[in-house]
């Protein structure tokens, strides 16, 4: 019990000491899994929405694959993209492995299916009558569908806070195709995975304090996005039970 | 007379779906100024001609005109000089001001305009005090209000209702149709209602085009639907509620003498020539058409027919009352309780029942 106590007494004295390794693992961290987050949204919210609105031959086996995705271990798709870029690979000549663009991308396509297969669910859940409304009120197709991701919006938030969790939690993608190279490629998970095997348990454990807390972090973040507009009002616009 | 030109028409609409063919109109047209209803009970094709006019959807065959012009499903252009409320307002999240000015902002119009137009349509509609609240803290017939602001808002050639008063409890759902009696005809060039109620119907409509099995089987106005039904089926749906069946014994010009399935024989009038001498026919009357004698009296000689009867039982149906006969023939009638007082009605007496043949229309049974 001991180990566990001075450990996390070391650990808290890291994190308010502004260890300069430590913070640059996290920051690299947030920019890897952010931009993988951003590009998972921009190709899953169209997909899923797509999918959910558009009636076509082959769309629930597009359906079950989407959701598939959700079980890709992380280091199959490392290895995907390892291979993808791998000097004799098709993508070989764009010289990424071991570089964070590379692990921008594989965790892209890791957060793709969660951020699209929960906006198809989110889509699917506003009634039909929403977007034939919106129509007759004049509104062109694009429109119309924008209102759709408006109604559909707290669990779009959901898609997002799904995918990041998926990423910034994962080892097994970054681990392939980044190296874990320190300065360079090593993230908070690379990081508690080499840590923890040279015996730095501090350091390892303050990442993983780090880790939890910018989950939770975000979560916030992403969940005051999501219900903020909601008002809480009766129908004479008061708030009788705040 | 001078028949207004139409705002919106519809001609040789088809609709199928898998190869089932739901909708079947030779031609249908919403004149100026003119409320028409689209009555039909669940599953005769309304909501479906309701979603091709509306350009929602696009028929297998047909073709739709909006002022004279042909145009197409998706063309938002047409769609945005009709203004619709459907079944279930699906009302956006939001507040009760941002569901009305939606179609206004989805126009591009300035927030000034907006705003003046969005003010006045919820005044309009009694709905000021509910501007600022969220769409969720409504109940039904607020939310079928603001879904009826929203579409006057953008003050439309042609405002489609889809059954508005489906969802709406009785007291709500007369209220809900007094806004629209009220807003209709000063607020749109024409109307469109569809509804399976005919108290909606008739109540609002200036022509009922009555829709069955997936073809409009009647186009008039409410009294001619009303006293002229076409089918033994408009007869009913409309209120002829009770019919009776027999056997055409003879036909003379439009009228036909029938011996009922009990034995009793009556006169009817037989629009459709099909009804001749051997074939079957329901006959519809409607309760109120009955008059009721003390048994036995002479009564008046114009009512070609008329049976003594024993009271089976006398049930109150508000400010009348509803009197069952058996005898020769089972009948309903629909009296006041004035009468009924003055006639000693009571389960078990007997009293003497008439009924013009002129107020008694036969259909061949098969129609």
């Amino acid at each position: 019990m001991d180990l566990f106590i001075d450990t996390g007494r070391e650990a808290l004295r890291m994190l308010f000491g502004g260890d300069p390794y430590l913070w640059q693992v996290v920051l690299l961290s947030l920019r890897v899994s952010g931009i993988a987050v951003l590009l998972g949204v921009l190709i899953g919210v169209p997909i899923g929405t797509a999918v959910a609105l558009a009636r076509f031959r082959g769309r629930p086996l597009l359906i079950a694959l989407i959701h598939t995705g959700f079980a890709l271990p992380p280091v199959v798709v490392g290895l995907f993209v390892y291979m993808m870029l791998s000097r004799t690979g098709p993508a070989g000549g764009l010289d990424l492995l071991f570089t964070t663009p590379a692990m921008v991308l594989a965790q892209a396509v890791l957060a793709a299916p969660y951020v699209a297969g929960i906006t198809l669910a989110a889509v699917q859940a506003v009634p039909r009558d929403a977007l034939m409304q919106a129509r007759a009120l004049g509104a062109t197709r694009t429109r119309a569908v924008l209102t759709i991701l408006r109604e559909a919006r707290l669990g779009i938030g959901a898609a997002v806070v799904a995918g990041f969790g998926a990423v910034i939690s994962e080892v097994g993608a970054v681990m392939l195709v980044g190296g874990n190279i320190a300065g360079k490629t090593r993230v908070m998970t690379t990081a508690i995975v080499l840590e923890t095997r040279r015996g730095n348990f501090a350091t390892a454990m303050a990442l993983g304090l780090l880790l939890l807390a910018i989950a939770f972090t975000v979560n916030v973040l992403i969940t005051r996005a999501q219900q903020g507009r909601v008002t809480w009002t009766n129908a004479r616009g008061e708030r009788p039970w705040r | 007379m001078e028949v207004k030109r139409p705002v919106l028409r519809g001609e040789r609409i088809v609709q199928r779906y898998g190869g089932r063919t739901v909708v079947d109109v030779p031609e249908i047209e919403v004149r100026a100024g003119e409320v028409l209803a689209v009555l039909g009970p669940n599953g005769a094709g309304k909501s479906t001609l309701f979603r091709i006019l509306l350009l929602q959807e696009k028929p297998y065959a047909g073709v739709v005109s909006f002022d004279g012009r042909e145009v197409r499903a998706g063309d938002t252009s047409v769609m945005r000089r009709m203004g619709a409320v459907f079944q279930r307002a699906y009302l956006f999240d939001g507040t009760v001001t941002a569901n009305v000015a939606y179609g206004l902002r989805v126009r591009g119009i300035d927030r000034a305009e907006v705003s003046r137009r969005t003010t006045s349509a919820l005044s309009l509609l009694s709905l000021t005090e509910f501007a600022k609240a969220d769409v969720r803290t409504l109940s039904g017939g607020e939310a079928q209000r603001v879904g009826l602001a929203r579409a006057l808002v953008l003050e439309p050639e042609l405002l489609a209702l889809d059954e508005p008063t489906l969802h709406l409890d009785v007291t709500v759902r007369r209220k809900f149709r007094e806004d629209i009696e009220r807003v209709a005809r000063s607020h749109a060039r024409a109307t469109l209602l569809i509804t399976h109620d005919p108290a909606d119907a008739f109540a609002l409509a200036d022509r009922v085009a009555v829709m069955e099995g997936g073809r409009i089987v009647q186009v008039g106005t409410p009294s001619e639907v009303v006293l002229h039904p076409a089918t033994a089926f408009i007869a009913e749906f409309t209120g002829a509620e009770l019919m009776l069946h027999g056997v055409v014994d003879r036909r003379e010009e439009d009228l036909v003498q029938v011996t009922l399935s009990g034995g009793a024989s009556l006169w009817a009038m037989a629009p459709d020539a099909r009804a001749v001498a051997g074939s079957s026919v329901h006959v519809a009357y409607r309760p109120e058409d009955i008059v009721l004698a003390p048994a036995g009296a002479a009564g008046e000689t114009s009512a070609v027919n008329r049976f003594d009867l024993t009271v089976e039982a006398v049930v109150p149906a508000g400010a009348l009352v509803r009197v069952r006969l058996a005898g020769d023939v089972a009948l309903t009638a629909l009296v006041t309780n004035r009468s009924m007082t003055s006639l000693g009605l009571a389960a078990g007496s007997r009293v003497s029942a008439s009924l013009k043949a002129a107020a008694l229309r036969a259909y061949p049974a098969m129609a």
